[in-house]
């Protein structure tokens, strides 16, 4: 990599009378230089294999989305999103428990997730210390590191052992996932909030925390939701955590979540560990669900934070 | 305040749990179970060699493809794409990252797999066959496909790094370079490389954490398999994936104590390489740009290019 120094080197004895990219190649000092075609190629080839990276990412992306748009739609109709799972041997059914399930789960995960991750977002990037703020981050951004599986073993220890598998237990798995998520975007985003606005608030003689509640949080407000939201969309895709805390479910639906709840990811996964056609289809049709409803999440988000983001732009 | 006191109390709790959860498995092995590569219920016998081999090999060889593709990807997205173009393609390489596991793996399950077992890995096997990664039986469940999941689970992390990364490099710095006449991609070996390396190695060590933790994808690809192959193409495990298959398999205390050993071994790992991985992109962030990196989404393109 360190390599090849020349062919820059001699390039720069021509930058003294600066020529025009016309006047250059005719330029004595540059025309008959002998490395120039190699380097000439070397750089074609280079931007090639740049840009065949970036097609193979796209297409890729193409590839996964289209199998599940292609083999999940033709799996999906009216009996997939009204009814639980068909009974042993039978064929029919769809994932209603699943879906009902999800919602509780991921709903019970924000309830408990989000206040208290822009909570420490607020602490973070409105009253700690610079020196503490910075150690919080370091430990959220560890959190947000723990494979979600060890969260689950963590959640299972806490909750499970001795008792049985509950919705409860699974919302609070997710509910960890969550917390780093909400509360690192709740700092970038409060922190964007423009300090002049933050000192006009404090020179009337407002308090620090009236000043914090009136007019950062509600300028950063978009941003906010920006951040649950992701949140949501990270955790309604979660498997790993859900396995060793609600994953036993039954096949009704089901809304109390002191029993262990059914999800769509879970069974996404059992469904793909089967062997029948009909269960990989259901799989499909749910993954295809899933993936709507994450990429929705993903695009309303990033919506609404190019737009406060340009709207705190503009006010700086 | 009271919540951030909370949050790091969690992690302190989470870690201390876990490690509860391993003790009788920690004090009926002691570390003879990170040497041993038997997994036996029916003996009770526990070892967790063969799936921090899994883990290692699967996640190395996965970040030896994905970084060098992401570095590619970053550069082009920064360096190369038409303006119009840089937005869409990058919203999209992050959206490859938002795609749950689990349907990841049921892609590489029944889309991925079968062209593996017929297509791919017998055309590996004639071409490198006296390489042992490429020997052995071709099958639809093994390291190989593991390992594609999880190229393509963490190219779009350490892409979206990697890009912010080399957003920061300083626009005169690049002008000085062509303006010397180097070529752009001299331009790019030259000072954005060299100015970039520790992101990119942070970057790279970010993608490896979320390779090492990943179960569920995995799972469903790898065959779930104790011993240790040199064969890519045979089934394995991993430390993760391990966990998560016998989840409700688990007959004794003494086995579910040995997942949490595993969990806790792999919580070490990740740990480490998180903690490795975030101070070096947090010092080449902060040192580079006082406004940290936006979180998720990418932030707008605010870099004055000069030269596009």
């Amino acid at each position: 990599m360190s390599v090849g120094g020349a062919g820059g080197g001699s390039g720069g004895g021509g930058s003294a009378s600066a020529p025009s990219r016309a006047a250059r190649a005719t330029h004595p000092l540059l025309a008959p230089n002998p490395g120039l075609r190699r380097r000439k190629l070397v750089n074609g080839a280079m931007e090639g294999t740049a840009t065949l990276a970036a097609l193979i990412a796209v297409a890729v992306l193409a590839l996964v989305i289209l199998s599940v748009l292609v083999k999940g739609i033709s799996a999906i109709n009216l009996d997939f999103f009204v009814k639980g799972p068909a009974p042993f041997g039978q064929s029919g059914g769809g994932i209603a428990n699943s879906i009902v399930g999800t919602a509780l789960l991921v709903a019970m995960a924000s309830v408990l997730a989000v206040p208290i991750g822009i909570l420490v977002g607020i602490h973070t990037s409105e009253f700690a210390r610079p020196s503490v703020a910075a150690s919080i981050r370091f430990a959220l951004d560890i959190l947000n590191g723990v494979p979600t599986i060890v969260t689950g073993i963590f959640v299972f220890g806490l909750l499970v052992v001795g008792h049985v598998q509950s919705g409860y237990a699974g919302a609070f798995a997710l509910a960890i996932i969550m917390l780093p998520i909400v509360a690192r975007s709740a700092h970038e985003v409060l922190s964007l909030v423009p300090s002049s606005l933050r000192e006009a608030s404090l020179a009337l003689g407002v308090r620090r925390w009236r000043t914090v509640l009136t007019i950062v949080v509600p300028t950063a407000a978009s941003g906010l939701v920006t951040g649950a939201l992701l949140g949501v969309a990270r955790v309604a895709g979660e498997t790993a955590p859900l396995l060793f805390t609600s994953s036993i479910a039954s096949n009704l639906v089901s809304t109390d979540p002191s029993q262990a709840l059914a999800s769509i990811p879970v069974s996404i996964f059992t469904l793909s560990e089967e062997a029948s056609p009909a269960a990989h289809a259901q799989a499909w049709a749910a993954a295809l669900l899933l993936i709507f409803l994450v990429v929705v999440l993903n695009v309303i988000a990033r919506t609404l934070f190019g737009r406060s983001r340009a709207r705190l732009g503009a006010t700086r | 305040m009271l919540a951030s006191v909370a949050s790091m109390a969690l992690i302190a709790l989470l870690v201390y749990k876990v490690f509860d959860q391993a003790g009788e498995s920690i004090s009926h092995f002691g570390l003879g179970f990170v040497g041993s590569s038997v997994w036996n219920p029916v003996t009770r016998r526990f070892g967790a060699a063969s799936f921090i081999y899994g883990t290692a090999v699967s996640s190395l060889i996965a970040l030896l493809i994905a970084g060098p593709m992401s570095v590619a990807i970053a550069l082009f997205l920064t360096e190369l794409a038409p303006m119009r173009v840089r937005r869409p393609v990058a919203t999209l390489v992050e959206l490859l990252a938002a795609i749950p596991s689990v349907v990841l793996g049921l892609w590489g399950i029944i889309v991925m797999a079968p062209f593996l077992n017929g297509t791919l890995e017998p055309a590996l096997r004639s071409a490198l066959g006296w390489i042992p990664l490429f020997s052995g039986s071709a099958s639809p469940f093994g390291l190989l496909p593991a390992i594609l999941v999880l190229t393509i689970m963490t190219v779009p992390i350490v892409a979206a790094v990697t890009r912010e990364v080399f957003q920061t490099v300083p626009t005169e710095l690049k002008e000085s370079a062509l303006a010397l006449g180097s070529t752009r991609w001299e331009m790019v070996r030259m000072v954005i490389l060299p100015y970039a390396k520790s992101g990119i190695v942070g970057a790279s060590i970010l993608g490896l954490g979320r390779a090492l933790g990943e179960a569920i994808a995995v799972t469903q690809v790898i065959g779930d398999e104790t011993g240790i192959h040199a064969s890519l193409f045979a089934p394995a495990d991993t430390l993760a994936s391990r966990v998560a298959s016998t989840y409700q398999g688990a007959t004794s205390t003494l086995e579910i104590s040995s997942l949490a050993y595993l969990s806790a071994i792999l919580l070490v790992f990740a740990l480490i390489a998180n903690a490795i991985a975030r101070l070096i992109v947090r010092r080449t962030t902060v040192r580079m740009r006082p406004a940290g990196p936006g979180p998720g989404p990418g932030p707008a393109v605010t870099v004055a290019e000069g030269k596009a």
